[in-house]
């Protein structure tokens, strides 16, 4: 008998085109490449200067997410990208779309979205799949068992040219999340507890596999914005076994197989997990039943708290610096904060579920008067499954704006800014210095402490919320 | 890609931890559809005002930041995105080296892809040298070492390790594609083989 497998050294080892050396990387094979208008013109410029086309076109998927507007077109039907060169590069992936046959949805699909929502809905993201991106939050799509990560615009053009990418193998990391996590614990409050215990850069050099109870508990959306946030902990890739919730969740999806092929596949799926046995190089446990919601206060992903708890006391010149920058001082309880802008969205939560877990906080309540609320869904699918649900109505009716498909004010490059010094409750994934635009201070959080902040004015939980309103 | 074998020159020091990539490059200068000019928004919010204006008194607006060739951070540098834009920024300001105490992954590939090199030193080296900014070191990619000259005269050789291909890339300016070209036999087995 072979030596029992890690769900990685599975996914590697069937991928290895040709085997790492003492002085070479790996050759590993990618089954699917997901394109989106930012990171790809340059890796397009490699194929023209070696003259060669795209390789697998039918394992490429474009969409157009980061630069453009979520407001809808004027009358003449003209968009109103936040800039001219945006614009720009917006149509140079559709004209490299069109000269390399690459499938790309536009404006006018149905399916457009954010990279990291859109694979997954289509059915595209499959298990057992090697998947990259030009993309840092590519790491969302490990949720279904696949090994996906980020890269840079070269290798985008490797993989556009031979469908291969040179890779050294990194390290491997089982986080176990024993028990279950309490009632207005979300998958975002896990991932930021994970951050905060492993810290900004524990993963660097590991992929990390998902597994124990809590994370089997959790619905696929929420598989997604916890491996989604493995990137912030430092690691490239965060998986988790396909089980019975992934298979249920592929079934029917367009790009996955159907019928007869699809049981097929689902039972290889299934046997993908973990052998008993397998060796991590590093390996934790960490108990979900103390988990509470939480949301950060500094400036990297890592520096969270539970709601409730007070900022804590500088401990070094870094945390100093960012303690100054978000305008806090340590001992200063959160509540404190007034709030001027939140947003629900993003590939981390702009899923389906997340707008209905806002929407439901939302319900009969509203936006405070000095808070701007920018609701941004994160497909067309998304956006016409809450509609048809009515979300978009408890949402304008609280006062919050129902906006189009698109990465929006996590990055702010499309328009969609945060002022300087203005403090903003997002569901996205950095709260780097001037992420969401020059001098904006992020706060992130899950889309329930999100719109209980909206409706508070400041940062607030649903319980505060609920307990506000019961005394 | 130019190659990098050996280079002495003063040393810039950012004492920041976690320096991101959104720091080295905000988001909004993502747009373009080439790398040309990206040099001038290296690290726009820390070191230009809303106007686009130097703010004076920051470190890299000193006349010697852009003739320094090395740039040592604070630990954890390149964390968050996966843009190559932050390299390319790096280079296009003048650097060509980058020394911490960890870099994160997808910044250290792209750093070696577009021929940045990125040098990992041991904690306790990387924190004396956060104390030598403007100090001259030399960055030896042959001898995989950095070679310090302390102030009162002793000379420090701090070997670094570096993955061995990306080395036989930087030193003779390759682009790893040819590498992936290369291969086609090997791809063309695998394809066939699924």
């Amino acid at each position: 008998m072979s030596a029992a497998e890690s769900l990685f050294d599975k996914l590697w080892n069937s991928h290895l085109v040709q085997a790492q050396s003492e002085s070479t990387p790996a050759i590993i094979y990618i089954d699917l490449h997901l394109v989106h208008e930012v990171t790809s013109p340059q890796g397009f410029d490699l194929l023209r200067e070696k003259g060669i086309g795209v390789r697998r076109p039918e394992r490429t998927l474009a969409t157009l997410d980061h630069s453009t507007p979520t407001l809808p077109p004027d009358a003449n039907g003209k968009r109103p990208y936040y800039t001219e060169q945006a614009h720009r590069q917006v149509q140079t992936l559709r004209d490299n779309c069109k000269e390399y046959g690459i499938e790309l949805h536009d404006w006018d699909s149905p399916y457009r979205g954010i990279v990291h929502v859109m694979g997954p809905e289509m059915g595209a993201t499959q298990p057992g799949m090697t998947i990259v991106c030009g993309d840092s939050h590519t790491s969302t799509h490990g949720a279904f068992g696949a090994l996906a990560f980020g890269i840079g615009t070269t290798e985008v053009g490797h993989v556009l040219a031979k469908q291969c990418l040179l890779q050294s193998k990194p390290k491997s990391m089982r986080i176990n999340v024993n028990g279950r996590l309490p009632e207005n614990v979300t998958a975002k409050d896990l991932a930021l507890n994970i951050i905060r215990y492993l810290g900004m850069n524990g993963g660097t050099g590991f992929v990390i596999e998902y597994a124990g109870e809590a994370v089997r508990s959790l619905d696929m959306e929420g598989r997604m914005t916890l491996c989604n946030l493995t990137i912030e902990a430092g690691a490239r890739a965060g998986m988790i076994a396909p089980d019975e919730t992934t298979i249920n969740y592929l079934r029917g999806r367009p790009k996955a197989p159907q019928g007869e092929d699809f049981e097929q596949a689902a039972s290889c799926w299934l046997q993908l997990a973990s052998d008993e046995g397998a060796v991590f190089d590093n390996e934790m446990t960490l108990e979900a039943s103390i988990m509470r919601p939480s949301i950060t206060y500094g400036t990297d992903p890592g520096m969270s708290l539970d709601i409730g708890e007070p900022v804590p006391r500088a401990v070094s010149k870094s945390h100093e610096k960012a303690l100054q920058y978000m305008g806090f001082q340590g001992g200063q309880q959160m509540n404190e904060r007034n709030v001027d802008v939140v947003f629900i969205g993003s590939c981390t939560n702009g899923r389906l579920s997340d707008l209905r877990a806002a929407a439901n906080v939302l319900s009969g309540r509203r936006v405070a008067e000095h808070v701007r609320m920018l609701v941004v869904p994160g497909s067309e699918s998304v956006r016409r499954q809450a509609e048809s649900e009515g979300l978009h109505e408890i949402f304008s009716t609280a006062g919050a704006e129902w906006r189009l498909p698109g990465c929006s004010m996590c990055l702010a490059m499309n328009g969609d800014l945060v002022a300087a010094g203005e403090t903003a409750v997002s569901t996205s994934n950095r709260n780097f210095e001037g992420r969401q635009g020059s001098g904006s201070r992020t706060l992130l959080a899950s889309p329930e402490t999100a719109a209980a902040s909206a409706v508070m004015g400041r940062v607030a939980g649903v319980a505060d919320l609920q307990s506000l309103e019961n005394s | 890609m130019q190659a990098i074998t050996k280079l002495t020159g003063p040393i810039l020091v950012l004492e920041q931890e976690n320096i991101d990539t959104d720091q080295i490059i905000p988001a909004r200068f993502l747009t373009a559809t080439d790398f040309d000019g990206i040099g001038d928004h290296l690290f726009a919010d820390w070191r230009l005002d809303a106007n686009g204006e130097p703010k004076p008194g920051h470190v890299l607006n000193e006349p010697r930041a852009r003739r320094s060739p090395i740039l040592v951070g604070g630990h954890n540098f390149g964390c968050g995105s996966s843009r190559e834009h932050a390299p390319h920024a790096l280079l296009g300001f003048g650097f060509r080296v980058v020394i911490s105490s960890q870099i994160a992954d997808i910044f250290r590939n792209n750093s070696q892809n577009v021929g940045l090199l990125p040098v990992v030193l041991e904690a306790d080296q990387h924190a004396a040298l956060m104390q030598m900014d403007g100090e001259e070191i030399t960055v030896d990619l042959e001898q995989c070492n950095v070679v310090v000259k302390t102030a009162d005269g002793v000379e420090h050789c701090w070997p670094f390790s570096i993955d061995p291909f990306a080395r036989h890339c930087l030193m003779r300016g390759l682009d790893r594609f040819e590498f992936l070209n290369r291969a086609e036999d090997a791809i063309v087995a695998f394809e066939e083989n699924r």
